[in-house]
């Protein structure tokens, strides 16, 4: 991002920049990738199609039909089980059933709570790239937060909700910044590079997750790896009746997500962790502290992807067993490139995650297309989005005027 | 991703072949059964799959509708089986203890909607029927046909983690050797498990095929020259190995490994089989008939749900097993 774009939105308002964000163009090309990568996505669909090829050799034009059909069909779902069936949304307010209320306007909620860990993880990343580091252990630390939470979660007993959930959610936080901590100091202290380092410190982290949930975190009388389950005091409170999982976390998150932006946008450390972040050099000269910076950096990004892992334990499993992530801390590297580093371009990125997981399991149910088609459509949005020449040919686009300088590209430059 | 599309289209195909044929008995129409898989997903080679082949022979024997949900993350299974059961599924199966928790609690939240679990149980709920396998009896004759072929007097063993389904492969395997050992006069020796102490040789995980070839390798060195890993893909790193050095024999687990692993097949004696195909179609056909299936189903070799792949002579075992007088496990 160029220096004077950022430095303009230090004067404007979280909201303000949200909206600059929209109309500027800025976002333009992210969403022209969104709809290229649902065009494609659409095709796939339509090219693994089976009936698309046993109606060819008979009639090419129907078999073209089938295809559109099927990703017609397959988007269809994708709406209704990731914002909901506007029919049943319809007939739910007319019935005024609680049932039947909770059942319609479910997947629209659902898509929120899935959209949380990722804005957690992906606001650990961008947080990371602002001061030039490459944070890959987002996974390590989401895994480290979701122990240290499960932990307070179910070892702590008698304590009332107000006392209790934030312990829990601070030890998660706290989990995290550990396994941020140690890649920061290494790399501010021994030169160490945080991209190997953290990276390292993920193995650590599921091997280390797999032995206490066979040793001290093993819930008594099972032989299976899975934890105790959390106290009633420490869970997320849910708004809703069953089936609607939406809970607290996904206003925790955005409370935080605003936590990030004012820390970065609008204070003196803010400044001067996003001046390292360009130009570590410059930023000695300066007289600013490399060393504090980059350590403290680190330990908040951790701190962020734990609250991720706490998220996901303390508002929907309330337990911790394997595989209990699919790998957020992964994506939401992507994520924040999405988001171009920036907690409204995060949020709005981890939305369109959440919302795309969700509808996934309607598409696998109404449409019959495997949830690996969600992952392909995913990285071809990235794709576009990494590549934004690409779309700028597409769409006919002009070229900036000012080459775009990445933040990342510091990560690697030791 | 290709194995997966692959799949879906040999179920895509096998719909279009019933339909063609309009053939199989029409007794499951209407009936609507419904698989959430645990996040090894539908083509696991493991029980995720098998189970779901005994939905596939449901549709195709007794014309239900099937469906499943992969799960790719633990949050993930309870939000697959609410959409299940908004989706009006007469049955719902899921696989495995790490869906335990979340079935128990749509379990307890729909009291009206019937359950199947794989490999569980300990769930004691009116609505959920627990699919476990008596697979001691199954490991019982891969135990005895070992010591029969057994050119050195020594066989092995090692499992992945300690625990009961695991350690119920070892303790059949043990019984079956002492019994030829009993019956013949002879003494072979089983490396890798101790019945009494209920301990033995681990390698505490089910995915390094290293580990595998590692362990394989000194059980030959001590002796053996037929060895039953029990460590799901573990144990083709222990196939590997036993192929490169070509005098011993390898006994596969859960499904048969000259199929699933055919690049094997010269090597593998037989395969302890975990049939969750036999319990599953049982399970679909309590439903179709409105019978309620009980806590437990229970697979073993009177009902087809554990078994040994290949073609062996143990008839008179089997019966014995069955009946209660040979003894398979502690």
């Amino acid at each position: 991002m160029a220096k004077d774009k950022t430095k303009s939105k230090e004067t404007k308002s979280f909201f303000g920049v949200f909206l600059e964000e929209l109309t500027s163009g800025s976002l333009l090309i992210p969403i022209l990738a969104i709809i290229s990568g649902l065009i494609l996505g659409g095709l796939i669909v339509a090219i693994t199609t089976e009936d698309v090829y046993t109606t060819w050799s008979r009639s090419p034009i129907e078999a073209i039909g089938l295809g559109v059909n099927a990703a017609l069909k397959s988007y269809a779902a994708l709406f209704n089980g990731s914002i909901g069936n506007p029919g049943r949304i319809i007939s739910a307010l007319q019935s005024g059933e609680a049932a039947e209320l909770n059942r319609a306007f479910n997947p629209i909620l659902e898509s929120l709570t899935k959209s949380v860990p990722y804005i957690f993880a992906g606001l650990a990343v961008a947080l990371g790239f602002r001061a030039g580091l490459f944070n890959i252990g987002a996974e390590g630390q989401l895994f480290m937060g979701a122990i240290f939470a499960v932990w307070i979660g179910f070892a702590l007993k008698g304590l009332p909700t107000i006392i209790h959930l934030p312990l829990a959610l601070g030890a998660g936080a706290l989990g995290g910044a550990i396994w941020g901590f140690i890649p920061g100091f290494l790399k501010a202290k021994t030169g160490g590079h945080e991209v190997i380092n953290t990276i390292m410190m993920n193995y650590i982290a599921f091997r280390l997750s797999e032995y206490l949930l066979r040793g001290p975190l093993q819930r008594p009388d099972t032989s299976n790896p899975i934890s105790p389950f959390i106290e009633e005091s420490a869970k997320l409170p849910r708004f809703f009746g069953s089936p609607i999982r939406f809970h607290l976390g996904f206003f925790v998150a955005l409370l935080v997500a605003y936590g990030v932006y004012w820390l970065l946008f609008k204070t003196k450390w803010g400044f001067e962790l996003r001046t390292v972040g360009i130009n570590p050099r410059a930023a000695r000269y300066a007289g600013m502290n490399i060393v504090s910076v980059t350590v403290i950096a680190m330990s908040l990004s951790g701190a962020l992807a734990g609250l991720a892992g706490a998220n996901e334990v303390l508002g929907l499993n309330y337990t911790l067993a394997p595989a209990f992530s699919s790998g957020f801390g992964f994506d939401s590297i992507a994520l924040a490139l999405i988001g171009k580093s920036h907690p409204v371009g995060v949020v709005l990125a981890a939305l369109l995650f959440g919302t795309l997981r969700n509808g996934a399991i309607q598409m696998q149910i109404a449409a019959n297309v495997p949830i690996d088609i969600i992952s392909v459509m995913q990285a071809l949005i990235l794709a576009f989005i990494a590549a934004p020449a690409i779309i700028r040919t597409i769409y006919r686009l002009r070229a900036p005027d000012e080459e775009e300088s990445i933040v990342l590209i510091r990560g690697w430059g030791g | 991703m290709s194995r997966k599309l692959y799949s879906l289209g040999a179920l895509l195909i096998v719909g279009s072949l019933l339909l063609a044929a309009c053939g199989g008995s029409s007794a499951g129409e209407g009936t609507l059964v419904c698989q959430v898989t645990d996040t090894g997903g539908i083509d696991d080679a493991s029980f995720n799959q098998t189970a779901w082949n005994g939905v596939e022979q449901a549709i195709a024997n007794l014309g239900i509708e099937g469906q499943f949900l992969e799960s790719q993350e633990q949050a993930d299974y309870e939000t697959n089986i609410n959409a299940f059961i908004d989706q009006g599924c007469d049955l719902i199966i899921t696989v495995g203890f790490l869906l335990g928790d979340a079935t128990a609690a749509a379990a307890v939240a729909n009291p009206d909607q019937t359950f199947g679990i794989i490999d569980v149980n300990y769930l004691d709920f009116s609505n959920v029927t627990g699919h476990d396998f008596a697979t001691d009896q199954a490991a019982f004759l891969a135990g005895y046909i070992a010591a029969e072929t057994t050119q050195t007097g020594i066989v092995g063993t090692f499992g992945g983690i300690n625990i009961p389904p695991v350690t119920v492969f070892m303790d059949g395997f043990w019984y079956g050797v002492q019994y030829y050992n009993n019956e013949n006069g002879t003494d072979v020796q089983v490396l890798g498990w101790d019945p009494a102490a209920q301990d033995g040789l681990f390698t505490g995980n089910f995915d390094s095929l290293d580990d595998g070839r590692a362990f394989a390798e000194s059980l030959m060195d001590e002796g053996a020259d037929i060895i039953m890993p029990v460590a799901g893909p573990v144990g083709l790193g222990s196939a590997a190995a036993v192929q490169e050095r070509g005098n011993a024999w390898l006994i596969g687990v859960d499904s048969d490994w000259t199929k699933s692993a055919p690049e094997y097949a010269d090597i593998v004696l037989t395969s302890v089989l975990k049939n969750m195909d036999e319990t599953v179609y049982q399970q679909i056909e309590n439903v179709i008939a409105g019978t309620p299936s009980g806590a437990l189903i229970v697979g073993n070799l009177e009902n087809g749900g554990v078994g040994i792949a290949g073609d062996f002579d143990v008839q008179s075992l089997i019966d014995g097993i069955v009946a209660g007088t040979i003894q398979t496990a502690p």
